[in-house]
C-alpha cells in the first residue's frame, strides 16, 4: 500500500503516521505499516516537492507491481497537487489555461492515472497498481478543471456529498452521482460469491433510491402527507437502505468493515420488509400503521452485531408476525 | 558594510537596486535617506543586475541619493520572556510606551517547516466554554481552526471570548495568547486592548497591532513575527501559546498589492499564484513537537468578501487548515450570539481530542445526533412556508421544533457565558430527550439509558 500525503496538513499526517503502526493488518496480523509506504508531504515544504511528491509515490507502487505485488496507491489530494502545477506555471510566466491551471493539466493527470492498471511481469507473475486519487474541488464545484478533466479519465467516481456530511451521513457518499463503471465486469463474481440474487437487489435498492430523490421534490412543496400510500411507504423504505444499509459508523468496531454477505443479508431484509409493506398496503393498513412496525427499529442494530445471522433471523420472524396482525385486523 | 547609491527605480511599496555582488534572497536591508533616518525592507527578488526590495514602511522620501545596505543577514525578531504583557507594532517595536525588549535570543521569523515525523499528536481537548464548538467542533491542541466571518460580524467579539475562556480542564500548565492583528481599525484596536485590560488577560498575552494606516507591506510581517513569538514561548519556555490572527484577509490584501507591484502574473481574482504556499507557511507552524512540552494552537479569523465561501482566500485557508468554524449572517441577524452555523463548521480534529477519559464517552454520538438532527429540522423550514406547520408529520414537527431549540438554547449563550464541557453534554441530551428516542438512531442503548434525561435511572417516569 502507498499512501501519498501531498500538501497534507502536518497534524494530519502526524496522525497517519502515529496511527498506522498501530494499526493490524487483518491478514497477517501484523502492523499494517510492515507492508505500507507513506509519502509525507506537508503544504509548508516546497512547492517542487509537492509537485514531485505523486511521482514519487507511483513510481515506487510501480516498482513493488513489478515483483508480483497488488498495489493499491492512495493519493491525497490530486488537487493540492494541480494547484502546485499552477503555481509553478505561474512562476515560469506560462500562458494560463482555464482558471490560471497550465493548459498541460489535463494530460498530466491523465499520464498519472494511466499508470494504474495490471500487469504480467517478466517472470511471469501478475502485478497491479490500483488508483485511488482523492479531488477537493473549491466550494464543493465539480465544474472545475480538476474534477472534470479527472472525470473523463476514470472509471469509478465517488461523489462526497457536503450535503450528507452536514447530516453526519458517513461514509458521505452520494449514492445517485457515484457510479462505476466495472459493473458489468463484476457480475460473474457477484453472482458466484455472493448471491445469484445480489445484483437483481442492488438494482432494486437504487431503483428505490432514485425514485425517493423525485419523490422528494413533490414532497418539498407538499409535504408527505399528500402523498399516495405507495408512495409513502417508498420513502420510507429509502429512509431505511439510507439508514441502515448505506450509513456506517467507522468508529464502530463491528460496522466499519461489512462483508459481502452481511451486505446481501441487510439488504435482503429491507427488501423483505419493503414487500410486506406494500402488500400491507394493499390490503388497507394505513401508512402511520406499518411506520410502527417495531422490527424495523430492530433492524437498525443488526448492523453493530458481529454475530448477526440469530438476532437478524429472530427481527424478520418478529416482523412476519407483527404484519400478520396488521393485515388480520384491516 | 558596503554602502550602493544605486538606486534605479522606486514603485510603490518597492525600490530597485542596481548592484554587483550577489546578494541573497530576503535579506535584510536598511535604506539610509538624505536626512540620515533609517528605514528597513528585505529583499524579495534578486538577479545578475537588480535587486527589488520592499520596504516595510513608506517609501515616501526615498530618493536617488539614499543609501543601501545590505546587512547580509535574514530578518531575526528579538524574543524574550518579557514580552509577555507587552503590545508591540506591527512590525514588533513596543508601542504600549514601555522599555524595549531585552532579548534572550534572536530568531528567524521564517520558521522552519516541522517534519511530520517530529510532530507530536494533538490529543488535548481544549475547553472555550463555547457549546457550538466545544460540543459539536471540538477545537484541539496544535491544530489550527479559523473562523470564516464576514464584514460586520462579531468574529471579534468571539476571538475575545475563546482567548479568554480558552483552557484544557484539570490542567495547570502554563498558558499565554499571542494576537496579531492584521489592517485592523484604530477603534477596534482599542476594543481588543480594553477588553484585555477589563478580563486581565493582557498579562499572560504578547499583542501585536497592524493598523489599517499602516504600511500594508508590514503586514506581511506581522503574523510571522506573532508566530516567531508563539514558538518562542511554546517550544523554548514549554507553554501553550493560543495564537488568533485577525484579519487574513487584509493579509493576503497585502500580498495581492507587492505582486501587483512587481508585475506578477495574477492568479484567481488577481491574488498571487503563490498565496496557498505562502498561507500553508504560516498556518503549518501551529503544533506540537515530539518530546516538547508546549504547543501552538491557532486561531485566524477571515472576513469572507460577499460572505462567499468559494472566495479564494478562505478556499485556500480551507485546504490547508484543520476545519473552519462558519460564523452566520442569518443567526446573527436572528440576534443569536454567537452566531455559528454548525451545519458548514468542521472541527478535523476532534475525534482526537474527545471521548472517554477526555470529555465523555458519549460526545462523537451526541454530537452526531444534534448535527442528523439540526440538519433536518432547518430543512424543514423551507417546507413550513409553502404547506405551514400543519401539514407535517409529527416526526417532521418535533424536529422543526428541535431545531428552533438548538439555535435558541444550544447555540446562544452569553458573552461571558462560560459552559463547562460536562454543561454542554448535559444540554445537548436536554435538547435530544424532546425527539422520540427511537429516532436517536445515532447513539447506542446503553448510552442513552446511562444518559436519556427521561431513562436513565433515577429519572422520574413521565
Amino acid at each position: 500500500m502507498v499512501y501519498i500525503g501531498c500538501g497534507e496538513r502536518g497534524n494530519e499526517m502526524t496522525e497517519v503516521l502515529t496511527e498506522f503502526p498501530h494499526l493490524e493488518d487483518p491478514k497477517s496480523g501484523k502492523p499494517l505499516m510492515e507492508r505500507t509506504v507513506l509519502i509525507a508531504n506537508t503544504s509548508n515544504m516546497p512547492v517542487a516537492a509537492r509537485e514531485a511528491s505523486v511521482y514519487t509515490g507511483i513510481t515506487i507502487a510501480e516498482y513493488f507491481r513489478d515483483m508480483g505485488y497488488d498495489v493499491s496507491l492512495m493519493a491525497d489530494s490530486t488537487s493540492r497537487w494541480a494547484e502546485a502545477m499552477r503555481e509553478i506555471s505561474s512562476r515560469l510566466e506560462e500562458m494560463p489555461g482555464e482558471e490560471g491551471y497550465p493548459a498541460y493539466l489535463a494530460a498530466r493527470l491523465s499520464e498519472f492515472y494511466e499508470r494504474a492498471g495490471l500487469v504480467t511481469t517478466l517472470n511471469g507473475a501478475r502485478g497491479s497498481v490500483s488508483v485511488i486519487g482523492a479531488v477537493s474541488p473549491p466550494g464543493g464545484d465539480f465544474s472545475e478543471p480538476v474534477t472534470q478533466n479527472t472525470l473523463r479519465i476514470v472509471k469509478v467516481f465517488w461523489a462526497l456529498d457536503a450535503k450528507l456530511s452536514q447530516r453526519r451521513h458517513f461514509p458521505a457518499i452520494n449514492w445517485l452521482n457515484s457510479y462505476s463503471l466495472y459493473l458489468e465486469a463484476l457480475h460473474d463474481y457477484y453472482d458466484k460469491e455472493v448471491s445469484p440474487e445480489w445484483n437483481k437487489i442492488r438494482s432494486w435498492a437504487m431503483e428505490v433510491l432514485q425514485k425517493e430523490a423525485e419523490l422528494q421534490e413533490i414532497v418539498q412543496l407538499v409535504g408527505s402527507d399528500a402523498l399516495p400510500e405507495s408512495e409513502q411507504v417508498t420513502i420510507e423504505v429509502a429512509r431505511m437502505i439510507r439508514e441502515i444499509f448505506l450509513q456506517q459508523n467507522a468508529y464502530d468496531a463491528v460496522d466499519t468493515f461489512c462483508d459481502m454477505k452481511k451486505q446481501y443479508d441487510m439488504m435482503k431484509a429491507i427488501k423483505t420488509y419493503a414487500e410486506l409493506s406494500y402488500a400491507a398496503q394493499l390490503a388497507g393498513v394505513s401508512p402511520s400503521q406499518i411506520n410502527a412496525v417495531k422490527a424495523k427499529n430492530e433492524l437498525a442494530q443488526i448492523k453493530f452485531i458481529k454475530d448477526y445471522k440469530p438476532e437478524l433471523a429472530k427481527i424478520m420472524k418478529q416482523m412476519d408476525d407483527e404484519f400478520n396482525t396488521l393485515r388480520s385486523a384491516a | 558594510m558596503k554602502e550602493y547609491r544605486t538606486i534605479s527605480k522606486i514603485a510603490g511599496p518597492l525600490v530597485f537596486v542596481e548592484k554587483t555582488e550577489p546578494i541573497a534572497y530576503g535579506e535584510l536591508v536598511n535604506i539610509i535617506l538624505s536626512d540620515g533616518t533609517m528605514k528597513r525592507g528585505q529583499v524579495l527578488d534578486t538577479s545578475d543586475e537588480l535587486v527589488v526590495v520592499q520596504i516595510f514602511e513608506t517609501t515616501a522620501g526615498i530618493g536617488k541619493d539614499s543609501g543601501v545596505r545590505f546587512t547580509g543577514e535574514t530578518i531575526k525578531m528579538p524574543v524574550g520572556r518579557e514580552m509577555l504583557g507587552r503590545i508591540l507594532s506591527g512590525g514588533g517595536k513596543p508601542i504600549d510606551g514601555g522599555p524595549e525588549i531585552v532579548p534572550e535570543k534572536r530568531l528567524d521569523i521564517n520558521g522552519a517547516a516541522i517534519n511530520p515525523y517530529a510532530r507530536g499528536m494533538p490529543a488535548d481537548f481544549i475547553q472555550t466554554g463555547i457549546s457550538t464548538i466545544d460540543g459539536t467542533n471540538t477545537l484541539v491542541r496544535g491544530q489550527k481552526l479559523p473562523i470564516f466571518s464576514g464584514a460586520g460580524l462579531p468574529h471579534n467579539k468571539l476571538a475575545l471570548q475563546i482567548a479568554r475562556q480558552a483552557k484544557v480542564p484539570g490542567s495547570t500548565e502554563n498558558f499565554a495568547v499571542v494576537f496579531a492583528a492584521m489592517g485592523i481599525t484604530k477603534e477596534e484596536a482599542n476594543y481588543f486592548m480594553q477588553d484585555f485590560e477589563r478580563t486581565g488577560a493582557l498579562e499572560r498575552a504578547v499583542v501585536f497591532l497592524n493598523l489599517a494606516d499602516d504600511p500594508a507591506v508590514e503586514r506581511i510581517i506581522t503574523p510571522r513575527l506573532a508566530l516567531t513569538t508563539a514558538e518562542y514561548l511554546a517550544f523554548e519556555l514549554g507553554m501553550h501559546v493560543l495564537v488568533i490572527l485577525t484579519d487574513m484577509t487584509n493579509y493576503c490584501e497585502a500580498l495581492r498589492q507587492i505582486g501587483a507591484a512587481r508585475e506578477e502574473v495574477p492568479g484567481r481574482r488577481g491574488y498571487p499564484g503563490y498565496m496557498y504556499t505562502d498561507l500553508a507557511n504560516l498556518y503549518e507552524r501551529a503544533g506540537m513537537i515530539k518530546g516538547q512540552k508546549g504547543s501552538v494552537t491557532q486561531i485566524p479569523i477571515l472576513t469572507m468578501p460577499g460572505d462567499d465561501i468559494t472566495h479564494p482566500i478562505a478556499d485556500l485557508t480551507g485546504y490547508i487548515t484543520e476545519g473552519q468554524i462558519v460564523v452566520n449572517r442569518e443567526l446573527h441577524r436572528k440576534g443569536i450570539y454567537p452566531p455559528i452555523n454548525v451545519l458548514p463548521s468542521l472541527s478535523r480534529l476532534m475525534n482526537l481530542g474527545i471521548g472517554k477519559g477526555k470529555t465523555r464517552e458519549d460526545h462523537k454520538k451526541v454530537s452526531d445526533q444534534m448535527y442528523a438532527g439540526y440538519a433536518e429540522g432547518n430543512d424543514l423550514r423551507g417546507l413550513v412556508a409553502i404547506v405551514g406547520k400543519d401539514a407535517l408529520s409529527e416526526r417532521d414537527r418535533l424536529l422543526l421544533e428541535f431545531a428552533d431549540l438548538f439555535e435558541n438554547k444550544f447555540v446562544r449563550q452569553g458573552y461571558d457565558e462560560d459552559r463547562t464541557i460536562e454543561d454542554t453534554l448535559n444540554l445537548a441530551w436536554e435538547l435530544l430527550a424532546t425527539l422520540p428516542v427511537e429516532q436517536l438512531t445515532r447513539i447506542d442503548r446503553e448510552l442513552i439509558s446511562k444518559y436519556h434525561p427521561k431513562l436513565k435511572a433515577g429519572a422520574k417516569k413521565e
